[in-house]
């Protein structure tokens, strides 16, 4: 009987789950006007613009040299700030390195909240406060990749290996003794590799930030597609492809080597 | 010589870890706890260097009490105390040198130690105790190179680099082979002999116990139920300390 009854309810269980997935993608569907029928009457568009987009401007290329390797060098910076900052943080919000929670909540709720903010939004925050232009998208990746990389920081740190701490205790090393010689070993490699990561998903989001003034090469992207010249514009997402590439390589390479 | 006066512990869910506990182990006595699993054994080891903190009594090591110790006095006191644990708690991702070394933080600033500016003589230090374990040669391993027993010998050289006067052994060879058991406790016998330093073990090994302890100190339900020598801790005492005969797999040679 009981068994009965419990299969009875899994099985409504799942027909009301599959019901109201099928309400939200209906209704957002129809909100946003979306359809297969539009979809596919853009699709003689889509090719005539991929049509115009060849053969892309070979000779732009060096052009945007300059506004690529300061798209990088972004990334470098916003990282390496981002990373630092993210230190102090994680160690305080892990609950083994401070037994605290009147410590290690408050942190890991401000850390909680910068995470939630995209890196578009915050560029364009940053922008009528730093001015147009590369200071504001550092400082947007920075704020980003702290988000980031403190948050999987911490999740390291709660995850190691109690034992040396409890070594290191009983050596009588001091709170920041105990932390470079039990927590800090135990947690760089993957502090680096999270750094890494994290500065893979900043060249990609560089390329982009300009969009909303923030400098790098996202500034060239939004304005030749504004005056429509699709070559160039074919020339710049060919490059940005090119260099994620080549920095996804090296960056996977390192991590690889570190675990 | 280490002193408890009266001293309890309760753990915050009411369980008695200790109760009552009143002995006293002097200077360079090779001295082994024995009893169940959860008897208390741990509890009262790590009393010593308040890894636990025990909830009445004092504790009073050379005349000093570790239990009224705040602050740099308590590190002081755990500095003078080498610590060896059943799983080595050796950073395994750092070299052997590097985890010796460890032991000699309390020595050094902050500053000097967390940018690993050791003084040479520390290295000297650190070096003469890997020898003192026969593991010189592994100084630039990384630990977890290292086989278990090795492991945990390199865990006796953090203890000998600390220069500590007392030596505490939570189940040092309970997650060893015999063979490897043999060699560490031969090393913790042979540093408690040349040096005199005051070596506490628990074990739950009987005969292990019979032949390293100089003295054999058995603990049931938190309370110390017997107290004495090696020749005084005959299998009817062993029994008593368990509650039940000693069974075959508590004989270490039994494993062989």
């Amino acid at each position: 009987m009981d068994a009965l009854k419990k299969r009875r309810l899994s099985l409504m269980k799942r027909l009301v789950t599959l019901i109201l997935i099928i309400i939200i993608l209906w209704a957002s569907s129809a909100g946003s006007e979306v359809s297969i029928s539009s979809l596919i009457d853009g699709l003689p568009g889509m090719g005539s613009l991929f049509l115009e987009m060849l053969p892309p401007d070979w000779s732009y290329f060096s052009y945007v040299t300059d506004p690529m390797l300061e798209t990088i060098r972004m990334a470098i910076i916003g990282t390496t700030y981002g990373a630092i900052i993210a230190i102090p943080f994680a160690l305080l919000s892990s609950r083994n390195v401070v037994k605290w929670p009147v410590i290690y909540y408050p942190f890991r709720f401000v850390m909680n909240l910068i995470r939630t903010i995209p890196e578009l939004l915050l560029a364009a925050l940053f922008v009528p406060v730093l001015g147009i232009g590369d200071n504001a998208g550092i400082m947007a990746l920075s704020v980003f990749s702290f988000g980031v990389i403190a948050k999987l920081a911490y999740e390291a740190v709660e995850a190691i290996d109690n034992g040396p701490l409890e070594a290191m205790t009983a050596v009588g090393a001091n709170k920041i003794q105990w932390i470079f010689y039990g927590v800090v070993p135990q947690v760089i490699a993957s502090f680096v590799s999270y750094t890494l990561y994290c500065f893979e998903i900043n060249v990609r989001a560089a390329a982009i930030l300009g969009y909303v003034g923030a400098g790098g090469i996202g500034l060239y992207l939004n304005n030749t597609l504004k005056l429509f010249q699709y070559q160039r514009v074919s020339t710049i997402i060919i490059y940005t492809l090119i260099v994620v590439v080549i920095i996804d390589m090296i960056s996977n390479k390192c991590r690889e080597k570190l675990i | 010589m280490i002193e408890f006066k009266d001293v309890s512990k309760v753990y915050p869910n009411g369980t008695k870890g200790l109760n009552n506990v009143n002995i006293k182990i002097n200077k360079g006595e090779f001295v082994v706890i024995v009893g169940l699993s959860g008897a208390g054994k741990s509890t009262l080891l790590r009393s010593i260097n308040r890894l636990h903190e025990i909830t009445s009594g004092e504790i009073i090591i050379d005349g000093k009490s570790i239990t009224k110790a705040r602050g740099k006095a308590l590190l002081r006191c755990r500095r003078d105390i080498g610590m060896i644990f059943q799983n080595f708690n050796l950073v395994k991702r750092s070299t052997v040198l590097r985890n010796v070394l460890s032991g000699r933080v309390g020595y050094h600033s902050t500053i000097r130690t967390i940018l690993g500016l050791f003084p040479k003589e520390d290295i000297t230090i650190a070096l003469n105790a890997l020898k003192r374990v026969n593991l010189e040669e592994k100084a630039y391993s990384r630990a977890d190179e290292l086989s278990g027993g090795q492991q945990q010998r390199v865990s006796i050289a953090r203890a000998l680099a600390q220069e500590a006067k007392i030596i505490l052994a939570d189940e040092p060879v309970a997650s060893l082979d015999p063979l490897t058991t043999k060699q560490v406790m031969d090393d913790l016998k042979r540093i408690n002999k040349e040096t005199g330093i005051t070596t506490i073990v628990n074990l739950h090994f009987v005969d292990l116990a019979r032949q390293y302890a100089t003295r054999i100190v058995g603990v049931r339900a938190g309370e110390i139920v017997f107290d004495g020598s090696v020749e005084d801790a005959t299998d009817d005492v062993f029994s008593s300390i368990y509650g039940r005969p000693v069974k075959q797999d508590e004989m270490l040679g039994a494993k062989v």
